[in-house]
């Protein structure tokens, strides 16, 4: 397994991630096929939400990325701030185009879940309305970087911004044990769920799926990043000759 | 109130928002390692 500081030679990288990527991309696209015909036509629905529990295996995994997105840019921004990894700034701006894109589907899935259970398509509600704000700040965080790269930054204020994101993680996290929301209380956890498994058992599958699929999208990513700054780099060279 | 349509909804809104993103990220890599 190649350590961190292994990786950060651009070309070490890539020779890990060409083969990688389609790897993470098959696996993914599988397992998300496997999970929607398990989790759309093999579980039962639920005595008090009925069919709409379903929503349940692509609404989770799109809330898991956009915050699991953000957490990847925060540890980019550590591994800039503190080792000047070099491919670190890559890596976060390569994460928050899809994390954005999944923090809303979390959003819009959310909403049309919420239109047959609670009878409307949004409340601002503490969960719904961090998981707003982290879209939000995602937005800014693209926009921040494309401009640190345009004028030639070193990448340190988008690793800050990345870094002072983060007090949303927890805030998203527990705003459903801090506020009396809407929104239901935690019912999924690491070692245990409130959920019965006869309707949980797709959800891992669809986690696992989305998650390598995702991890496919930022290594592509992050190779037209690193390609559009090899010829940037080669332009400037012929223009000092 | 009939729960499909949401369900089919919420899936296709996923599944298409999914694919457009793997997409342009594929074609965009392929653009610049050209």
């Amino acid at each position: 397994m190649p350590s961190l500081h292994a990786l950060a030679n651009p070309a070490r990288f890539l020779k890990i991630a060409r083969p990688l990527t389609p790897v993470l991309f098959w696996a993914g696209t599988l397992l998300i096929a496997l999970g929607c015909w398990a989790g759309l036509t093999r579980t039962p629905p639920d005595y008090l939400q009925g069919e709409t529990v379903r929503i349940l295996y692509i609404h989770v995994p799109a809330a898991w990325l956009g915050m699991g997105g953000w957490s990847g840019i925060a540890l980019s921004s550590i591994a800039l701030l503190v080792w000047r990894h070099p491919l670190a700034a890559v890596a976060a701006r390569a994460i928050a185009l899809p994390g954005a894109v999944f923090a809303a589907l979390c959003l819009v899935t959310g909403s049309i879940w919420g239109r047959p259970t609670w009878g409307t398509w949004w409340q601002w509600d503490g969960r719904l309305t961090s998981m707003l704000l982290l879209f939000f700040v995602y937005c800014a965080y693209i926009a921040l970087a494309r401009a640190d790269a345009d004028r030639g930054g070193d990448g340190r204020v988008p690793a800050l911004f990345g870094l002072a994101g983060t007090v949303l993680l927890p805030i998203i996290r527990y705003s459903v044990i801090w506020w009396n929301t809407l929104h239901q209380g935690p019912s999924i956890g690491l070692t245990k769920s409130t959920i019965d498994g006869a309707i949980l058992w797709p959800l891992p599958i669809m986690l696992a799926g989305f998650s390598f699929l995702f991890g496919a999208i930022v290594l592509m990513r992050m190779r037209g990043l690193l390609a559009v700054a090899k010829a940037e780099a080669r332009m400037r060279r012929m223009a000092r000759i | 109130m009939n729960p499909w349509p949401f369900v089919a909804g919420a899936y296709a809104v996923m599944l298409g928002g999914t694919g457009i993103l793997a997409i342009v990220s594929y074609l965009a890599m392929k653009r610049a390692e050209r």
